[in-house]
């Protein structure tokens, strides 16, 4: 076959007969994605994506301008280049293009970002459990026009109050495990009917001869702590009982929350989004260059970004950044293949059940079922623990120096995989701050409590969080401190 | 099959809004910038944008977070020498951590800092300032219309049509209407010609009834007709009322030296750029002086240097002739004098008495900055004190010093604070 295109030009043609390509072969590895929509943006309008999260529609708001003077003041003096694309978890699956890109450029994010995210996006579990595609984007219009509705009306300085308030707990807004439905009436009359039941099939007038039951019993449900159990999505809380929020204040936390929801599943795979994506547009394009659509200096220029995105510059080198996700995630998924093609012994020592699988369907399985933590405690390879030259470092209070806690080397593989897939678990980055009680009969203060693990405090931002938190709860909020069992140090109070 | 957009042409600027909250909310910070800068600043780059620094604690978007101590395990790539048990010494300064999983953030940087550009430092710098007093000079309606030719128009009243105007279209159209036909009756002319002259009569009967058809048809079409009318046009356009002239008087003489006329300068610099951004239809009037006074135009007065004694007359009778000349009706003016007072004998008393009985009654507002050397400040001078006695009897007259650059900018707010009552 011949090649699509020579030289660096595209048009729009092009680009079409290209993800036609890409898609054939997509098609072949057996990816599933929703529809694409490409769109070409210019920088400046890449800039405008990355201050808003990427996402097509945002309200106004300061940080998010903060942002844009961020990005566009490091991308005009050359500290930081712009991504070569954007794309957004949505149905139909949006992606931007910049038009600075080259040909090889755009077939590379296409192959990228329309087949790699886009298959990634609409199969893992915690996307499809945590985000609707197919209604993001009405949403976020919806927001928008609700948030300037509601600025002119209450003015756009109380309308920011709350969203600076909302913004400071974003990370305490998202539901980490699925809420019960809420029953239908239905089936709340029948539960309620059956209970009846039960209680007439069992009772026995003898019950109330013993004494002191009932007494008891009142002064029980007279101290009931509200909520039964601790409550961690703090945004959730405050939106349904807050005892003083307007409705119109009680939406926008509400529209805070579901974006901390929506990008909650992207916070917890970011590893595994990057590599899979890395993975597919590193394998499509070797696959259209097999068959000859694309020419030699295509590949050539798709090697020169691809090396230079999996780059994984050392801990004490300059311009290190903390482990490249793009590198991992690529190496993880190359890695699986490789077990499943050419196991050696070692492979089939640590991966039974996956040396010799077909890898196409061992990738999906692991691609469906896994996010950043899980994926790296279940597929991180002694061999890649080497060729990272991976070391845990150990940083303990009583101890005056750092101490190597494992290295790659036999007696470390376990352990350094551990502590590498606790990195990425969310309960060491986001601290445990949840919602313990809510003195509903009394001054309606709010206590929150932090469950301190290993020492590790929280920063001093915390009263600033916790002054918005009051903010938005309107009486006396309080932050207690417990490691294991015991209360530590002094509560942080913010009083009306 | 994917669905390819172009939207490169299709709103920019989404961030604009969010720049522009952003900049609200950082308005302190912003305002303390553009102070600073103009202070510093020399004169001819007043008119850019600027840096402004917002501490990063301001900035910060708290969330709950973990802070630095307790037990913690980091992995890093890139391992050369470290066998475990290693002991790295704990690196000082930079937190607990050579840089876990989250390091990175940048939290080295103390400020903030981004630019203003060159409208929005011009913005915040004329912030609240209004000239003061801008009487509307007649009664009624801000604005007022004066019709304005403007063009030609197909339609209108007899007494506008434009003459010319219509026989040209008429002119046109006729040639337009008559040229083939004109063509037409000159071939069977000569058809009719040469069928007579050779005596075939049916010939020249046949082209000669031709001929008078065609006469016919030419007489139809009319000398001018409906289209080819052409009236003028007039629209009415708005005219400001609220004129305004400003007087810009400044004392060039040898005790003026190069720190005083800088001062004088950039009171005058910040005085053009407000007049000319904030009203459109102000004229500016610039008069120099030493022991005589000229007119000059705005370049040479805040670039050209000259040298000579000080007579402050010389520039209050300039300004009073101008006046009377140019700007006797309909305007309001404006003085603003900018001198170190160094006058001397009958100068002072002569300069205050024209001032109160000539310059003040016709100007809404004239303004004195005395400027200082920073050694005699507290001094006041002969001409201050002259003009402080006028200023008791007049509400008209301002009077301000300044000894230092960045004194001057809050005087020219003092000066052209919004009238509050």
């Amino acid at each position: 076959m011949t090649a699509l295109s020579h030289g660096a030009d595209w048009d729009f043609e092009l680009i079409e007969r290209y993800d036609t390509a890409i898609a054939g072969v997509a098609d072949e590895f057996g990816l599933d994605t929703y529809p694409n929509q490409i769109e070409i943006i210019t920088s400046e309008q890449m800039l405008d994506a990355y201050a808003s999260s990427g996402l097509p529609v945002g309200y106004p708001h300061w940080s998010y301008g903060k942002e844009f003077i961020r990005n566009e003041q490091a991308y005009q003096h050359g500290m930081q280049g712009l991504a070569y694309e954007i794309v957004i978890n949505s149905d139909p699956c949006i992606a931007y293009l910049m038009e600075e890109n080259t040909m090889a450029m755009q077939a590379l994010v296409i192959a990228h970002a329309c087949y790699g995210h886009n298959s990634f996006f609409k199969g893992n579990h915690l996307f499809r459990q945590w985000t609707s595609a197919d209604a993001i984007v009405d949403y976020l219009v919806f927001a928008r026009h609700y948030v300037m509705d509601c600025e002119e009306r209450y003015g756009a300085a109380a309308v920011e109050e709350v969203l600076d308030a909302c913004h400071a707990l974003m990370a305490h807004g998202v539901d980490r495990y699925r809420r019960p439905a809420a029953p239908t009436l239905r089936a709340e009359t029948a539960r309620l009917k059956a209970r009846e039941e039960n209680r007439e099939r069992q009772f026995n007038d003898l019950w109330r001869t013993l004494p002191g039951t009932p007494a008891a019993a009142a002064s029980k449900a007279k101290r009931e702590v509200f909520p039964p159990e601790p409550e961690e999505n703090i945004l959730y809380f405050v939106e349904k009982h807050s005892p003083k929020l307007e409705p119109w204040q009680r939406e926008l936390v509400r529209i805070v929350r579901k974006l901390a929801q929506y990008f909650h599943p992207q916070g917890q795979t970011k590893v595994m989004n990057e590599g899979w994506a890395t993975f597919w547009h590193y394998t499509i394009l070797n696959r259209l260059h097999m068959k000859g659509l694309v020419d030699d200096a295509f590949m050539i220029e798709f090697l020169k970004s691809h090396t230079n995105v999996i780059a994984q510059p050392a801990f004490d080198s300059r311009g290190y950044g903390g482990i490249n996700p793009y590198a991992l995630g690529f190496a993880l998924f190359s890695d699986i293949r490789r077990i499943c093609e050419r196991p050696d012994a070692e492979d089939r020592a640590w991966f039974p059940d996956l040396a010799g699988t077909d890898w196409r369907r061992s990738l999906d399985f692991a691609m469906r079922n896994f996010k950043d933590e899980s994926f790296i405690a279940q597929y991180l390879s002694p061999r890649l623990m080497r060729e990272f030259h991976l070391f845990a470092v150990a940083d303990r209070v009583e101890d005056d120096a750092l101490v190597v806690d494992s290295i790659h080397d036999e007696h470390g593989y376990r352990r350094l995989r551990r502590l590498l897939a606790a990195q990425y678990a969310i309960e060491n980055r986001v601290p445990d701050v949840q919602v313990l009680r809510y003195d509903r009969d009394g001054d309606r203060s709010l206590t929150l409590r932090f469950a301190r693990r290993r020492g590790r405090p929280l920063s001093d931002a915390a009263e600033e969080v916790v002054a918005h938190l009051h903010r938005l709860w309107g009486f006396a909020v309080r932050l207690e401190t417990v490691d294991g069992d015991e209360q530590v140090g002094r509560a942080l109070e913010c009083a009306a | 099959m994917v669905h390819l957009i172009d939207r490169r042409s299709s709103s920019r600027g989404r961030s604009a809004v969010n720049r522009e909250r952003f900049l609200r909310r950082y308005k302190a910070h912003v305002q303390s910038a553009v102070r600073k800068l103009v202070g510093e600043r020399r004169l001819a780059d007043i008119e850019q944008g600027g840096d402004v620094h917002v501490p990063r604690k301001d900035i910060a978007e708290p969330s709950f977070g973990f802070g630095h101590g307790g037990d913690r395990e980091f992995v890093l790539p890139g391992n050369r020498e470290y066998v475990t048990g290693d002991r790295i010494p704990r690196p000082q300064g930079g937190g607990s951590g050579a840089g876990g999983g989250d390091a990175g953030d940048g939290d080295s940087e103390d400020a903030f800092v981004f630019a203003l550009s060159r409208e929005e430092f011009m913005q915040i710098f004329f912030d609240d300032l209004e000239l003061p007093r801008l009487a509307r000079t007649e009664l009624g309606r801000t604005e007022h219309r004066t019709s304005v030719r403007a063009g030609y128009a197909r339609t209108g009243v007899p007494a506008n049509l434009a003459i010319v105007r219509t026989l040209t279209q008429s002119l046109a159209r006729r040639i337009a209407i008559d040229g083939s036909l004109r063509r037409e009756a000159e071939e069977l002319e000569r058809a009719f010609g040469a069928a007579a002259a050779a005596g075939r009569s049916a010939h020249a009967a046949h082209a000669y009834a031709e001929l008078q058809r065609i006469e016919r048809k030419l007489e139809r079409v009319p000398f001018i007709d409906e289209p080819d009318l052409r009236y003028r046009n007039r629209v009415m356009r708005p005219e400001p009322v609220a004129r305004a002239v400003m007087f810009c008087l400044m004392d060039v003489s040898a005790s003026m030296d190069e720190d005083k006329k800088d001062l004088a300068k950039r009171f005058f610099t910040l005085l053009y750029l407000f007049l000319t951004r904030k009203y459109g239809e102000v004229d500016l009037v610039f008069i120099r002086h030493t022991e005589d006074a000229e007119e000059v135009d705005e370049d040479t007065f805040f670039h050209d240097t000259r040298s000579g004694g000080t007579v402050v007359y010389s520039a209050l009778d300039l300004a009073e002739k101008i006046r009377g000349e140019r700007y006797a009706r309909g305007w309001n003016v404006y003085v603003a004098q900018a001198s170190d007072g160094d006058a001397f004998g009958a100068d002072p008393a002569r300069s205050a008495r024209f001032l109160r009985d000539r310059l003040l009654p016709a100007a809404r507002y004239y303004t004195y900055l005395e400027l200082a050397a920073e050694s005699d400040s507290g001094r006041s001078s002969t001409l201050w004190a002259e003009y402080a006695r006028v200023a008791t009897e007049s509400g008209n007259l301002a009077m301000r010093r300044a000894t230092r650059r960045d004194e001057i900018y809050p005087v020219f707010r003092e000066l052209f604070r919004k009238d509050t009552q």
